[in-house]
């Protein structure tokens, strides 16, 4: 499988939070089709790709969730002169909107422009402060009547953006955040056929991350696995970030401690890591991940999760930046790790003296 | 040659190299004469009697430039020409003669304090990533000094309604090759394919010095403001309803013959027309006027929503009412017309 043109694909594909059938879920299908044994849907749309393991019953279940779905905005109004108002679908930062183009989908996908007015028509004053979001609108060029047609309220609306290649192993384009995750699932399943594996693996593209973790919520609860592993994005360092607050981009994927992490888990991924020599960064989580992982543990009678992330730049803008390096890296641990886990692996999550 | 194909060139004020290129390649294949002066000004005329009309359109655009490479590897960069600093966020850019991707991001919405959500990111704290992972690394592609591009691809969003970046003024050059597919005979028709409007009108002012013209027309892309949030008041021209005049700017008064005799043609003529309800900014004509002892001057232009951010808008009506309008205008100066 070639990742890098995966991702590409990934990234250009729709799929804002709760409508990821439009566009991503098939994507991610065809995708695994050739690395599982089956695939399937549930009720929320989450894509399930159920890989069985070879181990004596009961074989540990293992689930992987990367999410598949990507903030984006929902039109809210139609204005006159065929303006739409809009409201954001997951954390999308005001300031990056003025000037962006997007994709309206509507009976068709329409192109559209959120226009800010020009610097000559501007007030000193006017230019101190960030745009609203509530103040903001999409431009699709095309006559009143024509967008009443095509639009309704409650069509959703992507980022248009082209995928770049950057210097080196660098990628930039929207829906990283965690079309990354999902390139990472493909990259361990595909690593998998190396291996003799025990375990049944669910990998999982979750949807609704990014509005409610619904996804992974639901899914967990239907796969009832031993572990939950997530797989998300970190933040990648910045200028104008402290050091301590980022990981390095390039550097391998950080692998999460913290209340959200089962010890023993994060221990034999870190020990998967060494074994095939991939370099991890580590990232504190002192509570809540803000990832599937969050739903995952708590589902049902309790779940042993961890967390495998990859770091990306300039999180929710369309030019999310991350080295591709990072994502083959963090294939290989995961089907090492998934490799090692057996019956009495899974027997010891629960000890804990 | 097409507005897709104009608007794809590279030619951020000072580097109006590719622009000029191209320009110049489609003069000679129409046989038209031209010399380029030492600003980089690419100056064709037809016609060889009457008096000497100079039609200006700006070659470059706004833009930016890198002004430092940081030990990390990101590169600052300085603005050229006027650019609201809330439009660069998360946008993709080409940098310099190669084009080499980049990307400007800024800190994860999660990592910031919830006032800074409402807060303008500064010039200075925004920088382009082009992947590069040290100095080192970086000057292998790029040095200060190279220029950056929007990365925006030409579309065309509905019959007619065009979505580019560098409109301005891009359309202006557009409008005055189609001027010069006309065979003037009694008009000396001096095309300025001009340099640096958008860092102080420089180019046109020599230009103008060299043509010394009896009267001049500047073809721009100008303001357009029909938008939600702006009041009526305030909107200067609006989308689909025709060539804008300039009725003042803060560079220059247009003459009033001029004017009225281009009212009078679009009237007769049935040309779709509008005012320019605006007085702020400014172009080629505040050069042209000033230039030795002086020449009336006239703007026509095409209203571009949006422009100097990544994407404007502008439709072909506009640009056909403009084309239109200009030639009658020298049609009606071979005719006699002077102003």
């Amino acid at each position: 499988m070639d990742l890098k043109e995966f991702l590409k694909k990934a990234s250009l594909a729709h799929g804002v939070s709760g409508f990821e059938y439009m566009h991503i879920a098939q994507v991610v299908k065809d995708a695994m089709a050739g690395l599982v044994d089956e695939v399937k849907t549930d009720a929320l749309g989450n894509v399930i790709g159920i890989k069985n393991g070879h181990g004596p019953d009961p074989r540990p279940r293992i689930m992987l969730a990367g999410h598949m779905d990507e903030i984006g905005l929902m039109v809210t109004k139609i204005e006159e002169g065929g303006f739409l108002r809009f409201a954001p679908v997951g954390g999308v930062d005001q300031r990056v909107l003025p000037g962006h183009e997007v994709i309206v989908y509507g009976k068709r996908p329409l192109t559209g422009v959120i226009g800010v007015k020009p610097p000559h028509l501007t007030s000193p004053e006017e230019t101190k402060k960030a745009h609203k979001m509530e103040d903001l609108f999409i431009d699709t060029g095309l006559p009143e009547a024509e967008v009443r047609n095509l639009v309704r309220v409650g069509d959703v609306v992507t980022f248009k953006r082209q995928v770049s290649e950057l210097m080196g192993d660098r990628l930039s384009g929207k829906a990283l955040d965690d079309r990354a995750g999902v390139a990472v699932i493909l990259a361990c399943l595909e690593e998998l056929k190396k291996y003799k594996v025990d375990a049944d693996v669910y990998a999982v593209a979750t949807s609704q991350e990014e509005v409610s973790l619904g996804g992974a919520l639901v899914s967990s609860y239907g796969l009832q696995p031993d572990i939950g592993i997530a797989i998300d994005v970190c933040h990648g360092e910045t200028p104008g970030v402290p050091e301590w607050r980022t990981s390095s981009v390039g550097k391998g994927p950080a692998l999460a401690q913290g209340a959200n992490i089962h010890p023993k888990v994060f221990e034999a991924l870190e020990k998967a890591a060494k074994e095939v020599g991939v370099s991890v960064q580590k990232e504190i989580a002192p509570a809540a991940t803000g990832t599937d992982a969050w739903a995952i543990q708590v589902t049902r009678a309790g779940v042993a999760t961890g967390l495998v992330s990859i770091p990306l730049r300039y999180m929710h803008t369309s030019v999310e930046t991350l080295s591709m390096g990072d994502i083959e890296g963090a294939g290989r641990l995961l089907a090492r790790f998934i490799a090692s886990v057996d019956a009495g692996f899974v027997k010891e999550l629960k000890t804990w003296i | 040659m097409d507005l897709r194909t104009l608007t794809s060139l590279s030619g951020v004020s000072g580097n109006e190299n590719e622009v000029r290129s191209a320009i110049i390649k489609q003069l000679e294949s129409m046989g038209i004469d031209y010399e380029c002066d030492v600003m980089g000004n690419v100056i064709a005329k037809q016609g060889n009697q009457g008096p000497k009309v100079m039609i200006d359109a700006h070659m470059d655009e706004v833009g930016l430039v890198i002004t430092h490479i940081e030990k990390n590897g990101f590169l600052r960069f300085a603005r050229v020409g006027g650019i609201d600093p809330r439009v660069l966020v998360s946008k993709r850019v080409l940098v310099g003669k190669d084009k080499i991707p980049g990307v400007i991001g800024a800190k994860a919405i999660h990592l910031q304090e919830r006032d800074e959500r409402s807060r303008v990111i500064p010039i200075d704290q925004l920088f382009i990533d082009i992947g590069a992972e040290s100095r080192e690394q970086a000057q292998g592609k790029v040095k200060p000094g190279d220029y950056v591009v929007f990365d925006t691809e030409y579309e065309e969003l509905a019959p007619g309604i065009i979505k580019a970046k560098a409109l301005d003024d891009r359309v202006g050059c557009a409008l005055l090759l189609e001027i010069l597919k006309q065979d003037w005979q009694d008009v000396q028709v001096y095309a300025v394919f001009s340099v640096q409007e958008e860092i102080g009108l420089r180019g046109a002012r020599v230009a103008a010095f060299a043509v010394e013209p009896d009267m001049g027309i500047a073809l721009e892309g100008t303001v357009c403001a029909d938008i939600p949030g702006t009041d009526k008041e305030f909107q200067a021209t609006r989308l689909g309803k025709g060539a804008a005049l300039s009725i003042m700017d803060r560079g220059s008064i247009p003459n009033r013959a001029m004017l009225d005799q281009l009212i009078k043609i679009a009237e007769s003529e049935g040309i779709a027309y509008q005012f320019r309800e605006a007085t702020s900014g400014g172009n080629d004509a505040g050069a042209i006027q000033q230039a030795k002892a002086g020449c009336p001057v006239v703007s026509v232009s095409v209203p571009c929503r949006y422009i100097h951010t990544p994407c404007s808008i502008m439709s072909m009506s506009d640009f056909e009412a403009a084309r239109k309008l200009v030639i009658k205008f020298l049609e009606s100066v071979e005719g006699g017309f002077r102003p």
